[in-house]
């Protein structure tokens, strides 16, 4: 089996799951997860109300089935690998939901560097969303609007002038 | 030094008090350790080594290694990263002069084996006697750790004999879950563990737990450790003693010592061992300067503590520890310099390794750290590339800036109390070192003595909280507590650990549990344990 990821620690085109169709990022926000290895793991697959989450074993890897998916976030709120993504295409805009347990945690308006897999610097984005990190056991979630054909690439923000 | 704020964890500080250091006064906070409160305040010397005098600064932060040795209230040899300030205390460095950090001492590391090299006091100043006894004195008191206390113990110390069911070593996830399963089902419970506190190495992993749902997976550790501390505390049949030593089983009876004042005898129908385990350090140039230090030692410091290690740390090993710890450090507000990684791949989860990575911290796989540079304590790093051969590549050498180095290279399991009971032990690898022979359930060669938790292979948290389990259950059950419903919990915990350790990570732990598991349950035919008749695979 090809190990590329594993030298790297990122994902490469290549490497990432099947992605969901516009037709689909356009009707409302979905879990993309970025889990290609075997491991024990299976808070998602337990979260899911909507069976769209698809495991045979404890050490699968997870597969969604992006027409079942209806973007609750259940998933992506108990996400130990913090692996979650929720995208969406609105409005000529593209939208990355991220998991974020850092300080400081960023307000909606705010503008944050936004970064890809690898660690590198993208540009800035405007923050649209944030669940507090109170409600879920401090890893907040956060939106930020960024280029459509961003958001299979943005992965990390950074707020302020940390990093 | 100090974190005031953090995004997970609320660190609750106890009363300001002063504690002194070789005479110096301290800041402290009541409930924090003294190699924690004397790392805040800048001091990072804490030994001089045994025979060169070399700086020792803090390595593992659980009581496991000597590097923080010192005398305390006048009693020598204490691991300070064990020991919980109290005002007034008077906390001083041994085995060097004037003391740890300006030991004149020092040049021994340059000069002695050029005229007394290692073996030589096997030939030199041998004869006459009196030249013999003269130079043995010299050199004791060169060299040796501490001195006897001047004054006499006046107190009395205690005693107490308790009777119990079942008594757990061990108050981590392995022997936390041992006890509660056990005590569910009737079984009166001792649970002894060493810290003030319950919860072994849960209490400093921040993050959320992988496995399924059923085993808390999702949750962050720290909050796993409350919950079974609760858990604990809810089962008046469970027993619990803090700051309690085990030092040894002979014959089912258990001796321990509660709070360095009572000595405890405690007579057990079953006893659960679960002591964890240790980590190791890895073999480079300057490998013992302070600034080297174990990763969970760095865990203990700034998650339980606290306080930050240093402003820039390299990370030895891309082991789920290694990477896990690089994502706590980034969360403190510390910069990665770098992972590294002697393998050619990433050796923990994945995910891990992308959490760090999208935040721009370099992975280098196929390398290894050559040496630490740094004259008293780490002020860079040397690293170097590793060909297929596990050679060094000339020229590929690379210096990375870090004030700190975190060696997360593995651990071993804290096996000795095992050993001394009798139980029949195992070198294997894939274990992580030396492990009991056990049965399914975790029953060892001794009857009626178990083993749970990375004691018995060192693996995680969350299979740990299910072998715990399994030998809690299976141990009442044979005490005849519990019924129908018992027996299949436990089958049913041990058809989960199974299945979780399916996968390509868990391969690696069957190959090594199919080495030390015996064939049939042992204490269903004793006689033919002593015949030898069975045996492991």
């Amino acid at each position: 089996m090809e190990m590329g990821y594993l030298e790297r620690g990122y994902l490469e085109d290549d490497e990432l799951p099947p992605k969901p169709s516009e037709e689909r990022l356009r009707k409302k926000s979905v879990a993309y997860i970025e889990c290609p290895q075997e491991i024990p793991c299976s808070p998602c697959f337990e979260s899911c109300k909507y069976d769209a989450i698809s495991m045979q074993n404890i050490n699968d890897p997870p597969i969604v089935d992006y027409e079942k998916c209806t973007g609750c976030m259940k998933c992506i709120r108990v996400c130990p690998g913090l692996a979650i993504f929720m995208l969406r295409l609105r409005d000529g805009k593209g939208y990355v939901t991220l998991p974020y347990e850092f300080l400081p945690y960023p307000k909606k308006g705010d503008i944050v560097e936004i970064y890809n897999r690898k660690g590198e610097h993208l540009g800035k984005g405007r923050v649209t969303w944030v669940l507090p990190p109170e409600r879920n056991d401090q890893t907040s979630l956060v939106t930020v609007e960024v280029e459509p054909d961003q958001i299979f690439e943005v992965r990390a923000i950074k707020v302020g002038k940390q990093g | 030094m100090r974190l005031t704020e953090h995004p997970i964890i609320e660190f609750r500080r106890g009363k300001e008090i002063t504690i002194y250091f070789n005479g110096k006064p301290i800041k402290a906070y009541e409930g924090e350790t003294v190699a924690s409160a004397l790392y805040a305040s800048g001091i990072t010397t804490f030994s001089r080594s045994f025979r060169f005098h070399r700086p020792r600064g803090f390595f593992c932060a659980i009581g496991k290694c000597s590097s923080c040795m010192m005398e305390v209230d006048g009693i020598p040899n204490i691991r300070v990263c064990k020991v919980y300030v109290r005002e007034g205390m008077q906390v001083k460095t041994q085995n060097s002069f004037p003391n740890a950090d300006r030991d004149f001492l020092g040049v021994l590391d340059k000069v002695i084996d050029r005229f007394y090299p290692h073996g030589s006091h096997y030939k030199k100043f041998t004869s006459p006697t009196i030249l013999r006894e003269f130079v043995t004195k010299q050199i004791r008191g060169f060299a040796g750790t501490g001195s006897p206390p001047e004054k006499e113990f006046e107190g009395r110390g205690g005693y107490e004999e308790i009777e119990t069911d079942i008594a757990v070593v061990g108050g981590g996830p392995g022997g936390m879950s041992s006890a509660i399963y056990s005590a569910r089902l009737g079984a009166k419970v001792v649970l002894m563990d060493e810290n003030p506190f319950l919860g072994g190495q849960l209490v400093k992993q921040t993050h959320r737990f992988f496995g399924s749902g059923k085993h808390r997976a999702g949750t962050r550790g720290i909050r796993i450790a409350e919950i079974l501390k609760k858990e604990v505390e809810e089962l008046k049949n469970i027993d619990v003693r803090y700051e309690t030593k085990v030092f040894g089983i002979y014959d089912g009876v258990i001796g321990a010592v509660e709070r360095d004042k009572k000595l405890l005898k405690v007579k057990a129908k079953k006893i659960i061992i679960a002591t964890g385990a240790y980590e190791r350090t890895l073999v480079f140039e300057n490998n013992d300067l302070p600034g080297v230090y174990g990763a969970g030692g760095v865990q203990t410091l700034m998650n339980v503590y606290g306080i930050k290690p240093g402003n820039r740390g390299l990370i030895i090993g891309s082991g789920n520890v290694g990477l896990i710890l690089s994502y706590q450090l980034m969360q403190a507000g510390i910069e990665v310099s770098a992972i590294v990684e002697a393998m050619p791949r990433i050796g923990g989860y994945f995910v891990h390794a992308a959490k760090v990575r999208r935040l721009g911290v370099p992975i280098y796989t196929s390398h290894t750290i050559k040496r630490a540079i740094g004259k008293k304590r780490v002020e860079k790093a040397e690293i170097v590339k590793l060909d297929k051969n596990w050679c060094e590549v000339k020229g590929s050498e690379k210096i990375i800036d870090c004030d700190f180095i975190c060696v997360a290279i593995g651990l071993s399991p804290t096996h000795e109390l095992l050993y001394q009971a009798g139980c029949e032990m195992k070198f294997v690898p894939e274990l992580g070192g030396l492990v009991p022979l056990r049965t399914k359930y975790g029953e060892t060669s001794v009857e009626g003595v178990y083993v749970a938790g990375d004691v018995a292979g060192i693996e995680e948290a969350t299979s740990a909280m299910m072998e715990g389990r399994i030998a809690g259950l299976d141990a009442a059950i044979k005490l005849g507590y519990g019924d129908e419903e018992a027996i299949n919990l436990r089958e049913e915990i041990v058809n989960d650990l199974k299945e979780f350790r399916e996968g390509p990570f868990g391969k690696r732990i069957v190959e090594g549990i199919k080495k030390v598991t015996f064939e049939k349950e042992v204490s269903l035919d004793l006689k033919e344990l002593e015949k030898g008749e069975i045996s492991a695979k």
